[in-house]
């Protein structure tokens, strides 16, 4: 048992930290947010040079070769500067999918140029209707000799719109929702047939509607065995919600402080607001649940990157569901305790309690995790 | 960073299963698991068997006959012994005075009642609470007036937890009532048979005799009964109740108490099936286990720092709220699994030495008896409210 971080962990923390410190001010963030791109090219930039967008990239292509503890890292810092890169969407999630699925030429191709930040991936896995499962998947891929011809459409791809390359799910066979017959194919957002409908989200980042229309994909673009990936996406969901956790952990940990800060500055009937009990109480509930989201961060960090399991996929579950339990909550307690200031679009904790309250439609909500745990729960 | 044991903590962990599976008796373990109170016979057995093997006084140090273990080990100790069905330790001797002596104690006192904690011959109850003082402890009245070698003490306590099996009992007794209320309180050791004191006892919700009054009518005390200076009792109140506050998430005796949920789950029917197949009661077991697993997991955390030489702050206050709402949450499923089944109450039934045919079964007597039971767990201790307190001000600096 060891919940210390190596020296090399430690200095990757202080190096990330210091980075968002002094260049992702609310401010800044704020304008990003406003810009044509919806986050910064130039902290992008940054990033790359310092190796950062590498983190999650095997060191066999040009990345740093980290593990569930340096993404946990990597996105809890970002996670406190409301940072709207598509960090967890491309390097962790996407980038994952292909190191996972994709063969050696692919990987050897495209790895590198996402490790040094010049090429960002999506996963378009999502549909209107399919709520957060990755087996109903109704877009559909016809093969026609070498080629595969994909129509359908994909629904709120997140880090979509600054997508270089699109990771798309489709069916090869089967009915809509089994697990069996989806395919992942390699798609330019600019090849013929496709249409992107790019739009900010409220809680920040920029994701996209995909319609697909016989777009053409060569036997190149296919990745892994066709009809056989499910199982794949889904460990790759689970490790990317486990970087997701940590993202939300660090904005969680900066909201708690705006509000214990604020709880000790305001004044109302002549003492500092944090002197009433009804308030303090509220305040030490949120710590008990920012504790227990820090321990189930830590645990799915450590769990990320082990071999599929069950029990894996169980605790994996039930750290989702701890931490976005512990983001709603924290959120709106953090804007009741600072009143009407708390909903200002000027303020950043309005920022974070929007994105704590909607990180659990990323991925999966609380009753998804829960009802998957209940799936895998043991019987004695 | 990883979170599985050292081999040496696992080989431990194994050497504490074997001794469990040899050594509790199953008449014990099958008392706890159904719910019941255990009688002060039961207690002492288990106490007698865990004080052969040298393992009673875990807590405590080697020179005063602990058996040297890691805060890890302890953990690990408590955690097995508890998913095994061990009774927890009655801690008021062993867990509660004894540390107190031993920090705070003159030499003749530790060489007197130490070793007759560890042999069983003395039970201790606590003297804290009174009808006037109970969050807040500082509000003690019960007087102890100096004259020559003794104190006189005049007062009564209340909530005393099993003091009807006590010889010895430690009190805070107010000694200067013109002091500010924790100033003036001094902390004694007093003979239960001394004249003028009598114990009454009280019976709780379910029916019970756990907790007692004790009033004391100018009772003699010794003064070398006295354990630290005179007026300095709060210091060993605070000191105690640390020691106290450290174990109280109750993991293992949660982990313990939904395995047994589990399988009454398994076997109760609702709509011709298991009533754990029922997607509705499958999602509230899954919510209290993810719960579970989450304040095991920042209980690991506070030991793992607690070895890197911290000290349990007021995290310890975050666990045990969530420990005992943990605890209440499985009691009260328990309790809803058995349906109409829960409703019966027959003491007879509930009594921990029955051996004659259950209405309906064995762990439907006692369910909805302990779930009342347990709401003792959110009040006492610190209540849930005064462990937010601490929060607040420990932690928050508010």
């Amino acid at each position: 048992m060891d919940f210390n971080l190596t020296e090399e962990q430690q200095m990757l923390q202080d190096m990330l930290s210091r980075l968002v410190r002094d260049h992702y001010s609310f401010e800044k963030r704020m304008s990003h947010y406003a810009s044509q791109e919806g986050y910064s090219t130039a902290f992008w930039q940054q990033l790359a040079e310092q190796g950062l967008t590498g983190v999650p990239i095997d060191e066999a292509y040009g990345g740093f070769g980290g593990g569930g503890v340096e993404n946990m890292l990597l996105m809890k810092e970002l996670g406190r500067g409301l940072c709207l890169e598509p960090v967890l969407a491309s390097q962790i999630f996407a980038a994952g999918l292909l190191q996972q699925l994709g063969n050696k030429e692919q990987k050897e191709k495209i790895l590198p140029l996402v490790a040094s930040g010049e090429l960002k991936l999506a996963a378009a896995l999502t549909e209107t209707n399919s709520h957060y499962s990755l087996q109903h998947v109704a877009c559909r891929a016809r093969q026609q000799g070498d080629t595969w011809f994909l129509s359908g459409q994909k629904s709120v791809v997140v880090g979509g719109a600054s997508a270089d390359l699109l990771l798309v799910s489709a069916r090869t066979a089967g009915e809509q929702g089994d697990p069996e017959g989806i395919s992942l194919f390699l798609v330019e957002p600019w090849a013929k047939g496709v249409t992107r409908n790019a739009y900010p989200c409220i809680d920040g980042p920029r994701a996209c509607d995909l319609l697909l229309d016989e777009v053409m994909v060569g036997r190149g673009g296919v990745l892994g065995k066709p009809g056989q990936v499910f199982t794949t996406l889904q460990y790759q969901q689970e490790r990317a919600a486990a970087a997701a956790c940590a993202e939300a952990l660090g904005s969680m940990e900066e909201a708690f402080t705006l509000t214990l800060d604020y709880l000790k500055t305001r004044q109302q009937f002549g003492q500092p607001i944090g002197k009433f009990q009804a308030l303090q109480h509220r305040m030490a509930d949120m710590r008990g649940e920012l504790e227990l989201a820090t321990s189930m961060t830590l645990l799915a960090a450590s769990l990320a990157d082990h071999p599929p399991s069950d029990e894996r996929s169980r605790k994996l579950a039930a750290s989702r569901f701890i931490i976005t339990r512990a983001a709603r909550f924290i959120a709106e307690q953090a804007i009741q305790l600072h009143g009407g200031i708390g909903m200002t679009w000027e303020y950043a904790l309005a920022h974070h309690a929007k994105r704590l309250v909607m990180l659990s439609h990323h991925l999966g909500d609380e009753d998804t995790h829960l009802q998957r745990f209940a799936d895998l729960l043991k019987a004695s | 960073m990883y979170f599985e044991l050292t081999p040496e903590d696992e080989a431990f962990k194994n050497e504490v299963r074997g001794f469990l599976a040899e050594a509790l008796p199953e008449d014990i373990a099958s008392k706890v698991r159904l719910g019941k109170h255990l009688g002060k016979e039961d207690h002492q057995r288990w106490q007698q068997i865990l004080a052969k093997k040298g393992w009673y006084a875990a807590n405590w140090p080697q020179d005063y006959g602990g058996p040297g273990w890691s805060v890890v080990q302890k953990h690990i100790f408590e955690e097995e012994a508890a998913a095994a069905g061990a009774p927890r330790l009655v801690s008021f001797g062993v867990n509660m005075v004894a540390p107190v002596i031993m920090q705070f104690g003159t030499q003749e006192q530790k060489d007197y009642y130490l070793p007759r904690i560890l042999s069983g011959e003395d039970w201790w109850c606590q003297g804290y609470s009174e009808p006037g003082a109970g969050s807040d402890l500082a509000a003690v009245k019960t007087r102890a007036v100096r004259e020559g070698d003794f104190y006189v003490v005049d007062g009564q306590k209340t909530w005393t937890t099993l003091g009807q099996y006590a010889n010895k009992i430690f009190c805070l007794v107010r000694t200067d009532p013109q002091a500010k209320p924790q100033q003036g309180i001094t902390f004694l050791l007093i003979d239960m048979d001394s004249p003028g004191v009598s114990i009454r006892p009280i019976l709780t919700l379910d029916g019970e005799h756990e907790v007692n009054e004790v009033f004391f009518d100018s009772v003699r005390v010794p003064v070398a009964n006295r354990v630290g200076e005179e007026n300095k009792g709060w210091t060993c109140a605070k000191y105690l109740l640390t020691h106290e506050r450290t174990g109280q998430a109750g993991v293992g005796i949660s982990k313990a108490a939904l395995a047994h949920l589990k399988q009454v789950a398994g076997r109760e029917m609702k709509n011709g099936k298991p009533l754990i197949e029922d997607p509705l009661f499958r999602l509230r077991l899954a919510e209290v286990e993810i719960q579970l697993l989450a304040v095991e997991i920042s209980t690991l955390r506070i030991l793992a720092a607690v070895e890197g030489g911290g000290a349990p702050g007021a995290e310890s206050s975050i666990l045990k709220i969530k420990g005992s709402e943990i605890r209440q949450a499985i009691s009260q499923l328990l309790r809803q699994a058995l349906g109409a089944n829960a409703l019966p109450f027959l003491q007879d039934q509930i009594d921990p030495d029955f051996t004659g045919e259950y209405r309906y079964t064995d762990y439907a007597a006692a369910a909805a008896s302990q779930y009342f039971n347990l709401r003792k767990l959110s009040i006492y201790g610190g209540s849930n409210e005064v462990q937010k307190n601490i929060i607040a001000k420990m932690i928050l600096e508010l």
